[in-house]
């Protein structure tokens, strides 16, 4: 049994999308309570793969008992268990929270089904993970990004059709990117397993078909990360996808992109590739990425719509990702893979939070959060956790990636992009306080007045009316979890450590 | 020149992935983007499935005789499964087109985006 | 030196932290609310004080609470210096906890709980940068004080509130992020450490132009020293209440932000370093002109909180002048200055509260025989501005003239010139407030005879006073302590 964990992530959710929709004919309920507890046995699995990488180092699975490279390959390391981790609780928190928040925005004949596709969706993701076999890849990438298509579309406002839409032509485009790009790796080394292309592929890196490999398999999986400017799909799939699907794709898809990427450019390619290669593809991904910082933070600037505000800051926060990875140093990847977890924690938070504000409130402009503060102080603590996360205040997760960011760029001479990292560290505390202001410094609509002057507000005090706990709870813990890591910075900070010392190696 | 000319099966590929990145962003109907979509994979169909052929190689069907060469079967059977792939997107991008005619009594982008900036 | 492993700093830290949980359970029940600020601001007094006698043993308490990353640590190190600012913050608020207690109720201000938790959280962070072992707890406190204190300013949530508050984080969260953070990047990479050390850690780490730049940024990113040109923020923040401003300028905030210059001065450049370099002299030549451009600016100013604003600028560049000079003495006037101004500032802000309770005037042109009025209010008053302008016997004596002497030490004659210059236009633009309370005829149809604002009001400001006074008499301690900073240092 403990053998097949690696699968089992993989099948767990796999079996329950099928199961979901034939339970939820006998009662609705029952597909709520068949995600809740796939994801979270995925979740029990991957702490205990975590475990036995922490012993092993390395787990390998055949699927099917096939020897690579004929057969499929399971592969576990400190890199990609890191990442499962996050994927797996994301994909927990989601549900733990969308029992309330889906129904109230979802007509309910449609409740099962929407289950189903979640489960493939996380299903998707969780291969993409796991697995060691680069077409693999492509097949899980797919996966859930069709089911993706199908959770944006079922969003309330009739903009969640188009903005799906418009995700489902760009992913598209990237993922047949990612599949040439294979078919490139493929030509010259003749094999699909990752292991095997990477033990191959060192005597063909001065050709021209590998570099080209190289360029699709990057701008494919930039389409699908959102590196700015392939990241026009993005905000609308944010802002107008139901709440708890913001919330997981934001804190998840992204990141696993973000992985697919670190595996192919340090595992399949390695350092040794970016010495050689003619062109510097580091230095162009550096580029985009330093772009991506400054344009999602200016961007999110002039939002007026919480959900927006979000989703191109969350552009900017994937500039900061791609950073990491283009200093090509340890404790540039460190940072970057620290970022994968940090941005998780804190975006999950504030669109969890944002989700709360919508099932009570039903609003997401900046000026409809005035005077929530009052109404609902511990969500909205959640959120100011999750905002001064996002600035970067020390002690919160915000800080540990930037502050290795910054130092990995003045170690390898780099010390322009300081600059960087701060202005846009400013342009964040920007943006959110403005919905700071307006969340505890602000009367709400129609009591104004009452907070002004030298009333006695004491007496007429607003109701506390906080959301459902079944949706405050898993905030509250997610945005704990960004202080957490935040003071407890190290035991993280140690296994990102491992993971980039051993790609860089 | 000749031997560009003889690698014709890439150009092909080239020409329909164009052609069909050009009916994507040129056609203002979203049936004609998703054929666009269509005709912009099949270039990767092609890509793998011509790079599979081996000169003088036959269908890789077991043959009772010895010595026969056989195509490269693998990136065939991997493009069956990108064709099922294909074939779901195409599902999928059909059912959500269905979706908008239903809300925006058109398909037409540039009536959708005048609307979308309406309602904002 | 003998160090001690005790967790009493992180507990004088964490009673504040507690209160605020406290306060903001039981906002609705006044008095319980209230009764917690009190317990909290003596019991945290109580654990300051018992660890002074350690301290005058010449004697180091340590306390290491976390490692967040390698070489990035929250740890606790109290020593002479923090032992001053901590003791003089924490004294301090028991007095500004009876005074805004007053103050709030007297004015049936709104959100109290809130304004009380922020308070209580502000000192915590206060307490916290005090003690900090390494450049990154500092920072992380300092950064506290400004989340913390925003919410403060920002407490009548009118537009020109809000506007000032906005201005105020700005300033100070924009300068820290922009300079002290990269400072401290810059301060790691070359010290490889971040830890406070009496001869400093940057000595012979990098060149000449390495350190220079990182001293730039450090003192470019504590805008909280109000030095010029990053003063703006303070007299944005006075339409923060007053005991706000009192807690603002008297005990968090600018003390903390001189604290963290002297500190950084000291105990990460080191004397040596920065004299064999010659960057405590340019940096006292910047202070000098922020003192007199800060006096001639409040000498202009009408409404008083406005003017006190400006004259705390100056008297803060009073401390960096005097740790820029880098001789014993220099180093000595700045630390007592830390709470002898202290004493003294937050006695004139509590009387421009008081006169605001009182009579509802913010305009020193309203406050024409005032003194009748108030007398023992404007007693006060006087007591505090002859601090300022630095008349016996009142405490600003004892640091000026220490001052005086460092600057002869460093035979930097055109800062003498400065000192004179500067005490002229303190005496300028106070005495005509406290000549005009007391000599001038109030405006027609005033109401004549005693007007005191409420007890809870005066009696603080009387202690402060008091305080003031004291300093001068008996200075024994302060000056104890400022010696062992000096003999760690130097």
């Amino acid at each position: 049994m403990i053998k097949h964990l690696p699968v089992l992530v993989i099948v767990i959710p796999m079996l329950a999308a099928v199961a979901t929709p034939i339970l939820g004919r006998i009662n609705r309920e029952l597909s709520w309570v068949v995600a809740a507890i796939s994801t979270f046995i995925c979740f029990i699995i991957s702490l205990s793969l975590l475990q036995t990488v922490m012993v092993e180092g390395r787990i390998t699975y055949w699927l099917g008992g096939w020897e690579p490279p004929w057969g499929i390959e399971y592969v576990i390391d400190y890199l990609n268990i890191f990442v499962l981790i996050i994927v797996t609780f994301m994909a927990f928190m989601g549900v733990m929270f969308g029992k309330k928040s889906i129904e109230s925005e979802i007509s309910e004949n449609r409740i099962t089904f929407f289950y189903a596709v979640y489960l493939l969706f996380v299903t998707g993701l969780m291969g993409m993970v796991v697995t060691g076999d680069i077409f693999n890849i492509y097949v899980f990438l797919e996966i859930t990004s069709i089911a993706g298509y199908a959770l944006i579309a079922v969003g309330k406002n009739r903009q969640a059709l188009w903005a799906s839409f418009k995700y489902l032509i760009m992913g598209s485009i990237g993922a047949t990117f990612f599949l040439i790009g294979i078919g490139y790796l493929y030509l010259i080394t003749g094999t699909l397993n990752i292991a095997d292309i990477a033990a191959r592929l060192p005597e063909l890196y001065q050709t021209k078909a590998a570099f080209t490999a190289l360029v699709f398999i990057a701008v494919g999986l930039s389409l699908k990360i959102a590196l700015f400017p392939l990241h026009t799909w993005l905000p609308n799939s944010y802002a107008f996808a139901p709440s708890m699907i913001s919330a997981v794709m934001a804190a998840t898809a992204t990141k696993v992109g973000a992985y697919v990427l670190i595996r192919v450019m340090f595992t399949v390619f390695t350092l040794e590739f970016f010495n050689v290669s003619p062109f510097n593809i580091a230095s162009a991904l550096m580029f985009f990425a330093v772009i991506a910082i400054l344009a999602g933070s200016i961007l999110a600037v002039a939002q007026t719509d919480i959900k927006k505000m979000l989703a191109y800051s969350s552009v900017g926060q994937i500039g900061y990702i791609a950073l990491g990875i283009s200093l090509m140093s340890v404790t540039g990847l460190t940072g970057s893979l620290m970022h994968l977890l940090n941005h998780a924690l804190m975006k999950g938070a504030l669109f969890l939070v944002v989700g709360i504000v919508v099932y009570k409130a039903g609003i997401t402009t900046i000026e409809g959060m005035r005077g929530m503060g009052k109404k609902m102080p511990l969500t909205m603590a959640a959120f100011t956790i999750g905002a001064l996360s996002m600035i970067g205040v020390p002690l919160t997760v915000g800080f540990v990636s930037k502050w290795y960011l910054a130092v990995a760029s003045i170690e390898v001479g780099m010390w322009y992009l300081v600059p960087v990292i701060l202005i846009s560290s400013l342009l964040t505390a920007v943006y959110f306080w403005r919905v700071i202001d307006n969340i505890w410094f602000k009367a709400a609509e129609g009591e104004e007045g009452h907070g002004h002057g030298h009333g006695h507000d004491e007496h007429h005090e607003v109701k506390v009316a906080e959301g459902p706990f079944s949706m405050v709870a898993p905030t509250i813990t997610v945005a704990l979890l960004c202080i957490v890591f935040g003071v407890l910075a190290y035991a993280p900070v140690s296994l990102a450590e491992k993971a980039a010392v051993i790609l860089l190696r | 020149m000749i031997e560009l000319l003889a690698k014709y099966n890439y150009w092909i590929v080239i020409i329909l992935m164009t052609l069909g990145l050009y009916g994507i962003m040129a056609s203002s109907n979203l049936v004609k983007k998703i054929i666009g979509l269509n005709i912009f994979q099949t270039a990767a169909l092609l890509f793998y499935v011509s790079m599979s052929k081996i000169e003088g190689g036959t269908a890789p069907v077991l043959l009772k005789q010895a010595n026969v060469l056989y195509d490269n079967p693998l990136p065939q059977v991997l493009m069956l499964t990108a064709i099922v792939v294909g074939v779901s997107i195409t599902a999928v991008a059909l059912g959500i087109v269905m979706l908008i005619y239903r809300h925006y009594g058109t398909i037409e982008e540039d009536l959708i985006l005048e609307m979308n900036k309406h309602n904002d | 030196m003998e160090i001690i492993e005790s967790a009493r700093p992180v507990y004088a830290i964490l009673v504040s932290l507690l209160a605020v949980f406290l306060i903001g359970a039981s906002g609705r029940n006044p008095n319980l609310r209230e009764s917690w600020t009190i317990i909290a601001a003596v019991i945290k007094f109580g654990l300051v004080a018992s660890m002074l006698p350690v301290i005058l043993e010449g004697k180091e308490i340590a306390y290491h609470v976390a490692t967040v990353l390698p070489g990035l640590d929250i740890a606790f190190r109290v020593d002479a210096l923090g032992m001053t600012l901590a003791l003089t913050a924490s004294f301090l608020w028991i007095i500004t906890s009876f005074y805004a207690i007053g103050y709030m109720r007297s004015l049936e201000e709104h959100a109290q709980t809130r304004f009380f938790m922020c308070f209580a959280l502000a000192l915590s962070a206060a307490m916290g940068a005090a003690f900090s072992a390494n450049v990154f707890t500092l920072f992380v406190f300092y950064e506290i004080i400004t989340v913390s204190t925003y919410a403060l300013v920002a407490h009548e949530e009118t537009k020109e509130a809000i506007r000032g508050a906005r201005r105020y984080l700005i300033y100070l969260l924009g300068t820290s992020v922009l300079f002290f953070l990269p400072a401290m990047f810059l301060t790691y990479s070359y010290a490889g450490t971040l830890d406070f050390a009496a001869s400093g850690i940057l000595a012979g780490t990098a060149s000449k132009a390495v350190i220079t730049v990182i001293f730039v940024l450090f003192m470019a990113g504590i805008a909280k020293a109000g030095m010029m040109p990053f003063h703006l923020w303070l007299p944005s923040a006075m339409v923060a209440p007053t005991p706000v401003s009192a807690l603002l300028h008297a005990v968090a905030v600018v003390k903390v932000g001189v604290f963290t210059v002297v500190r950084i001065v000291l105990f990460v450049f080191g004397v040596d370093l920065l004299a064999e370099i010659g960057l405590g002299t340019y940096l006292a030549y910047f202070a000098s002109f922020t003192i007199i451009a800060a006096s001639i600016i409040a000498l202009k100013q009408d409404n008083l909180k406005l003017r006190l604003a400006y004259s705390t600028v100056s008297q803060l560049s009073y401390i960096v002048l005097a740790v820029a000079l880098l001789t014993p003495s220099g180093i000595m006037s700045s630390i007592m200055h830390i709470t002898i101004h202290a004493f003294g500032k937050i006695t004139l802000f509590f009387v421009a509260g008081a006169i605001y309770v009182a009579t509802h005037k913010k305009y020193i042109s309203q406050m024409n025989g005032i003194g009748r009025q108030m007398p023992f209010t404007m007693a006060a008053f006087t007591v505090g501005a002859l601090s300022m302008i630095a008349v016996p016997p009142v405490g600003g004596f004892v640091s000026k003239w220490y001052l005086t002497l460092g600057a002869i030490e460093a035979h930097l004659i055109p800062v003498l010139f400065v000192i004179i210059a500067s005490t002229l236009l303190n005496a300028a633009y106070f005495l005509p407030i406290i000549y005009a309370a007391f000599f001038k005829k109030p405006e027609d149809g005033e109401a004549q005879g005693m007007q005191e604002a409420p007890a809870m009001v005066v009696v603080p400001l009387v202690l402060t006073a008091i305080g003031a006074l004291a300093l001068f008499f008996w200075p024994n301690l302060l000056l104890d302590l400022a010696q062992m900073v000096v003999a760690l240092v130097v």
